[in-house]
């Protein structure tokens, strides 16, 4: 927290990935950073404006639709030395590298017996509203964390972003580092120096004594504004941001839920063998008091568009803190929050076309 | 006078006699992996290998031992690491298909097909921003041209121009399919070329016409920086694909088909090159390589179970 002087400003998400790349950058001239429209105008919602212009088209440039192969380009050049940042504007197109990633890169490492490394970040962001449908909003993490040998984070705000960021280039390990297109626009006050948000440290965004929120990526802001419902009718929720899937700081939250005896996991993806399972199951196992749990995450369906749909398909502040409120009391009736106290106001900045 | 010839002899016959140990003694079950021979192939290996140098870079398929012993991977190494020994190539942690030997420069080999092209073009990449006149030489066989990898590769290499020798290994068959059942039209080369890649057929099998092709293309990367060239080498696995026995029985093939490869055999060819005596003292070192390394092997400790889970992740 002492990260936090003076020289800090206030930035948003999107800025926050573009000054920690461009910073290590400028000290590292094995860092470069490739992916489809990574050099153009837009330059991924901003993440990587004006890079080519400080750091020319050889550190910066625009891949042909190739993911598999440019998967792959990143992990050979990351044996050679190198550190790659492959940029993928969707997390979806992920899948497209999923042999590179899960039969080389997690692997190399070990399969060679430690003669190679593979240094490389993988950045992918995960789609929400404004009818991105089935195929531009799906967060499949949890794929990758069911296979040793690749760092996944996914940090929830601007500081943890730069922080994560520069953490990630640094490490010698393949880094998928899970970005969320409304968390772009949130802003946090963020060093203007370089540092480093250690992997495998849970941060606890609010404390709490009656129950364990435990939400992952864009779930935190809705968590946090979830707790806030809860406030109001007497219920103390503690927020717990992972930060990093793996590592998981599993023990900060067993911490947690021994204290409370209640956890819910909001995870920001699908439940069924996802990082919500995961996180249950580790805390069931090594939590040394009783504990209720329950999760909540996208809807068991390939993500609709149509707006009253969508809205159903995730999980929100209100149906977070009513699940929370019959987590710690089964017996009474159900409750939900004033639906207009649980609207959150970065839900609105975010309108078309793409 | 022929320095050149007792050189690829040595190395042919070298490969040759090291996997006719492995197939002797897979039997035994010593050997717990996999093992994919290049008995056959062998001048593919040598010829190219022979061209590059020291800090040249090779990448190879999970047919490797043949590529991986040509470029300088060192035998006791390698027959460690079939026998699952910690002083394997990979601690005993990738086996035949993944040998792997960075102070030759040996990319690790892939079991998956043509996962290795795309790791190959970034290496070159790497090497192109490195500026030290470095080339990659990157094997795999005629079924890695199906994959979208490679054509993806490919392009990238061009448009990047990137100091990398593709060489296809074409032995005809992916595991028992022919070609005739997988490529719509017979001429890889014109696919190649169509990226804007030289691209050269050796249809002969021939270890200096494989040799003086490879030249040619290196020489050129490393003098005009010309970005890739591609090599389609015709050749023919005398083994099954995976083990160490032959197959002509299994019905997908014939003897009679080899018999013009067995006719045209690189040892037995650069052998009749040599002098009896030069010939008789080169296979002598051989064996007594493959007897110390064997026994190497043999000696090894396995790794600890205590082991295990190091080394997931790189420190």
């Amino acid at each position: 927290m002492s990260l936090r002087s003076e020289k800090a400003h206030v930035i948003s998400y999107a800025e926050a990935l573009n000054e920690a790349v461009a910073q290590e950058m400028r000290i590292d001239p094995n860092v470069f950073v490739m992916g489809l429209d990574v050099d153009d105008h837009l330059g991924i919602l901003g993440s990587t404006v004006g890079l080519v212009d400080e750091f020319g088209a050889d550190r910066v440039f625009s891949t042909p639709l190739s993911e598999d192969a440019m998967t792959g380009v990143s992990i050979g050049s990351a044996m050679a030395g190198l550190r790659p940042i492959h940029v993928h504007i969707r997390m979806d197109f992920l899948m497209l590298c999923m042999n590179q990633l899960i039969n080389i890169a997690s692997k190399a490492h070990y399969m060679y017996g430690g003669a190679v490394n593979v240094p490389m970040v993988v950045r992918s962001i995960i789609g929400k509203s404004w009818g991105q449908g089935a195929q531009h909003s799906q967060a499949l993490y949890s794929m990758f964390a069911h296979v040793p040998g690749i760092r996944i984070v996914a940090p929830s705000n601007a500081y943890d972003a730069k922080g994560c960021m520069t953490t990630a280039i640094r490490d010698n390990n393949p880094v998928l580092f899970v970005e969320h297109r409304l968390l772009y626009y949130t802003e946090a006050d963020v060093p203007q120096e370089q540092f480093e948000v250690p992997f495998g440290v849970a941060n606890i965004c609010a404390p709490g004594s009656d129950v364990t929120i435990v939400a992952i990526s864009n779930m935190v802001i809705e968590s946090l504004r979830a707790r806030e419902l809860l406030d109001g009718i007497g219920i103390d929720a503690e927020i717990i941001d992972p930060i990093s899937l793996v590592p998981l700081d599993i023990e900060t939250i067993v911490a947690s839920v021994e204290k409370t005896g209640h956890l819910l996991v909001v995870d920001n993806a699908w439940i069924s063998c996802g990082m919500s399972a995961e996180i249950v199951a580790q805390v069931i196992q090594k939590a040394s008091t009783p504990v209720r749990v329950d999760r909540l995450g996208f809807a068991p369906v390939p993500c609709p568009t149509t707006p009253t749909l969508e809205d159903a398909f995730y999980p929100n502040p209100a149906t977070i803190a009513s699940t929370a409120f019959r987590l710690l009391n089964p017996e009474m009736p159900d409750w939900a929050p004033d639906p207009e106290r649980a609207a959150l106001a970065y839900q609105q900045k975010f309108r078309g076309p793409f | 006078m022929n320095g050149a010839e007792t050189r690829l002899y040595h190395a042919v016959r070298r490969i040759r006699r090291v996997e006719e140990v492995i197939a002797e003694i897979y039997p035994s079950d010593k050997i717990r992996s996999p093992v994919h021979l290049s008995i056959g192939q062998e001048a593919v290996a040598v010829g190219v290998c022979d061209v590059l140098g020291r800090d040249d870079v090779v990448a190879m398929t999970y047919r490797g031992h043949a590529a991986y012993l040509a470029k300088g991977g060192d035998l006791k190494a390698m027959m460690a690491e079939l026998y699952g020994k910690a002083t394997g190539s990979a601690g005993g942690r990738g086996g035949s298909m993944h040998l792997i030997s960075m102070d030759h420069y040996v990319l690790g080999g892939s079991a998956v097909v043509a996962t290795s092209i795309p790791v190959a073009v970034g290496y070159a990449f790497a090497l192109k921003k490195e500026k030290k006149n470095r080339v990659v030489a990157c094997y795999f066989g005629d079924g890695a041209t199906e994959e979208g990898a490679f054509y993806e590769s490919i392009n990238f290499s061009s448009l990047h121009a990137l100091p990398i020798l593709f060489v296809c290994e074409n032995n005809g068959f992916a595991i028992h399919q022919p070609l005739e059942d997988r490529w719509a039209t017979p001429d890889v080369c014109k696919r190649v070329e169509a990226f804007g890649i030289p691209a050269e057929q050796i249809v002969s099998g021939d270890i200096f016409d494989i040799r003086n092709a490879a030249q040619s293309a290196v020489a050129q990367m490393k003098s005009k920086s010309d970005g890739p060239h591609f090599l389609e080498c015709h050749t023919y696995r005398w083994r099954e694909h995976v083990g160490p026995n032959e197959d002509y029985q299994s019905g997908y093939r014939d003897r009679a088909d080899a018999s013009a490869w067995f006719d045209n055999d690189p040892v037995e060819q650069l052998g009749k090159t040599l002098a009896a005596d030069v010939r008789v003292k080169i296979d002598y070192e051989i064996e007594s390589e493959i007897k110390e390394a064997l026994q190497f092997a043999e000696q090894s400790p396995f790794p600890d179970e205590s082991e295990l889970e190091a080394n997931v992740f790189a420190v």
